[in-house]
């Protein structure tokens, strides 16, 4: 069975942000690790593969060269080859990164391609299900329990208030929720082999597309930090007298209850 | 040229999404300002009875599509309704609540559409004639100002609580139309719904959460009770998620919900800052936290230094007394 995860590099949840000269979000400095959710997405590879007793998982990711770290980080969990595209110094929308995928994976072989349902950083929970949408294959997404048999998956995914048993067939994109598993560490065993494991990079052109080709839809415009919040009033008192107090001002200050 | 300014008019057990209505208000605004229409696209399986809500909101037209096919929404039999609709009446703008579905659906639909989509927006102007979105990004630590200048629709998925619901009552004008669902790849076996008399976290005004501080699941009551007085929803930390103490559904922060409430009451709560991610833009937030040193209070509009088990009851009882007069 060929397993493919497709990975993102985002900035480490603690990261400070700031703005450079251009106005832009600086990424220098900053500490950089494996999409969260992707890591749901590689640990449930590994253990399909694990499952099944056979086969291969590939981790696919659209980046810059020091996308080799958080690439490393999944061979080392375990999977067993890497795959980065390194567009160059390009404006790349979702819908770039996803046509840039889906054009390396139309030539890989795969029965299920797994991702995050949401990078954290810029991400908005669209580049896996429109991966699926130029594949031409069905997506399931934020799931949180997968099983594959006889050609098909079965996950149980998150909607509104509640959960639901989709069934599709394969191959297919499915994207993990928190809920889906807990990833392993990598072993130091884990570390020394995957320096050894294949990491194949490419270009655009290596992957057969053009500048024109990923031209994005969406245009940033401008960039901000949003107001710092002003810590407020600590009620003074002891806890009867400051429950009632504060009770009062979310009645006639905050005007909220 | 593309024109009309449509609103995808999510319902779930024949009840239209709050976010909705609030999208149809703010569309309301834009459709005057840019003169086009204001659409609303209602999927389901007899759902022709909430065209009046949606018309007190002000829409002009809404098309609806009726189907036993579309009872439970599908990913594919979805897209596959919208997407039609939109090549057939080339709207200049589609938005969608940024819900689970709104966010699932949007994706598809823009993709097939080869357009671009900016989800979950907390803002939307014109600016020469050019719809602007806001996106909080990097957990909100950054907001980007974006807009899709050539492709249409312009596609975008809002955060609830966004914009206000405001009454403007129109009759409006239905067209019928009679879908090709087409091949629906996602076989639905069963779905399981938590009942609750809650609101959804993600759409309620007032959030009640509690942390690691509650202490164990059986306490997660006294919030309950102060929720049930306001009538609201009840969140939880990462850490009291991880305890077991509330389903991964209550969780709130970066790799939870993120909420837009009117009110947040943090019980027990540091205030890491990846709770801090998914919940900051709410409007005023209460902390009850025995460590004056504690993070949250750095962002509390209020805050109580205290043991949350003495003051909880208490608020509860006070709150019950205030709003009962
Ligand atoms: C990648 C990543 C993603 C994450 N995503 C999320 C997320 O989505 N949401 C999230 O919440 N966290 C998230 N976290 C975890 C986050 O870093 C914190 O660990 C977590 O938020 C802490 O939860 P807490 O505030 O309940 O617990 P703690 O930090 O342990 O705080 C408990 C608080 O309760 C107070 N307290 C204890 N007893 C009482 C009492 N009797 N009365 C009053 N106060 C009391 C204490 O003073 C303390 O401040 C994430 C972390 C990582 C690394
Ligand atoms: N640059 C990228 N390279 C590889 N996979 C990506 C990339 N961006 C997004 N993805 C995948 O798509 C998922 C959703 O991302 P997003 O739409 O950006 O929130 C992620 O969790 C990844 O699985």
């Amino acid at each position: 069975m060929k397993i493919l995860v497709c990975l993102k590099q985002t900035f480490d949840t603690e990261a400070k942000i700031v703005l450079d000269e251009n106005g832009k979000i600086e990424r220098q400095g900053v500490s950089l690790i494996m999409n969260p959710y992707d890591e749901f997405a590689v640990e449930e590879a590994l253990r399909l593969k694990e499952n099944q007793g056979e086969g291969e998982v590939t981790v696919i990711s659209v980046g810059g060269q020091q996308t080799q770290d958080a690439l490393r980080q999944a061979l080392a969990m375990g999977a067993d080859k890497a795959v980065l595209v390194d567009p160059g110094d390009v404006e790349l929308d979702e819908y770039s990164t996803a046509t840039i995928l889906a054009k390396v994976i139309s030539g890989m072989e795969y029965d299920i391609i797994l991702g995050g349902f949401r990078a954290i950083d810029d991400g908005s929970a669209q580049v896996a299900g429109r991966v699926a949408e130029i594949l031409n294959i069905p997506v399931v997404n934020m799931i949180t329990k997968l099983e594959v048999a006889d050609g098909k998956a079965v996950a149980t995914r998150e909607i509104e208030g509640g959960s639901e048993v989709v069934e599709v067939p394969l191959p297919a994109v499915l994207t993990a929720q928190k809920g889906l598993n807990e990833p392993r560490y990598p072993s130091m065993k884990g570390i020394m082999k995957a320096k050894k494991k294949p990491m194949q990079k490419m270009t655009l052109a290596d992957v057969g597309l053009e500048e024109g080709q990923i031209a994005p839809k969406v245009k940033a415009i401008s960039f901000s930090l949003p107001e710092p919040r002003k810590a407020g009033k600590i009620i003074p008192g002891e806890p009867a007298e400051a429950a009632r107090e504060l009770a009062r001002l979310l009645r006639e200050e905050a005007k909220v209850v | 040229m593309a024109k009309g300014i449509w609103v995808f008019a999510e319902q779930r057990e024949g009840q239209i999404k709050k976010v909705v209505f609030e999208l149809l208000s703010e569309g309301r605004k834009v459709a005057d300002q840019l003169g086009e229409e204001l659409c609303a696209v209602l999927l389901g399986k007899d759902v022709a009875g909430l065209v009046d809500s949606l018309g007190e909101y002000g829409v002009d037209k809404v098309y609806i599509t009726e189907s036993d096919g579309l009872e439970n929404y599908t990913t594919d039999g979805y897209t596959n309704v919208v997407t039609d609709l939109i090549k057939e009446h080339q709207p200049s703008v589609f938005l969608l609540g940024c819900t689970i579905t709104g966010r699932d659906l949007a994706a598809q639909v823009a993709q097939r559409l080869e357009t671009g989509l900016m989800t979950d927006c907390t803002g939307m102007e014109v600016v020469d004639g050019q719809l602007v979105f806001t996106r909080p990004i990097y957990a909100g630590k950054a907001f980007v100002k974006a807009s899709c200048p050539e492709a249409r629709p312009v596609m975008a998925t809002i955060r609830p609580n966004t914009f206000t619901a405001e009454a403007k009552p129109k009759t409006p004008e239905t067209v019928k139309v009679t879908p090709d669902i087409g091949n629906i790849r996602q076989v639905i076996k069963d779905i399981v719904r938590q009942v609750s008399e809650r609101p959804e976290l993600t759409e309620a005004d007032i959030i009640v959460s509690g942390g690691r501080g509650m202490k164990g699941p059986e306490n997660f009551k006294i919030l309950e009770e102060l929720a049930d007085v306001l009538g609201a929803a009840v969140g939880a930390s990462r850490a009291a998620v991880d305890a077991g103490w509330a389903p991964h559904s209550m969780q709130v922060g970066q790799t939870g919900k993120t909420v837009s409430p009117v009110l947040y009451i943090a019980c027990g709560i540091s205030g890491a800052i990846q709770h801090l991610a998914g919940m900051s833009s709410a409007k005023c937030i209460v902390a009850i936290n025995k460590d004056e040193e504690a993070n949250i209070f750095k962002v509390a509009d209020y805050g109580i230094v205290g043991d949350l088990f003495e003051v909880v009851p208490i608020l509860t009882e006070e709150l019950k007394k205030l709003t009962a007069q």
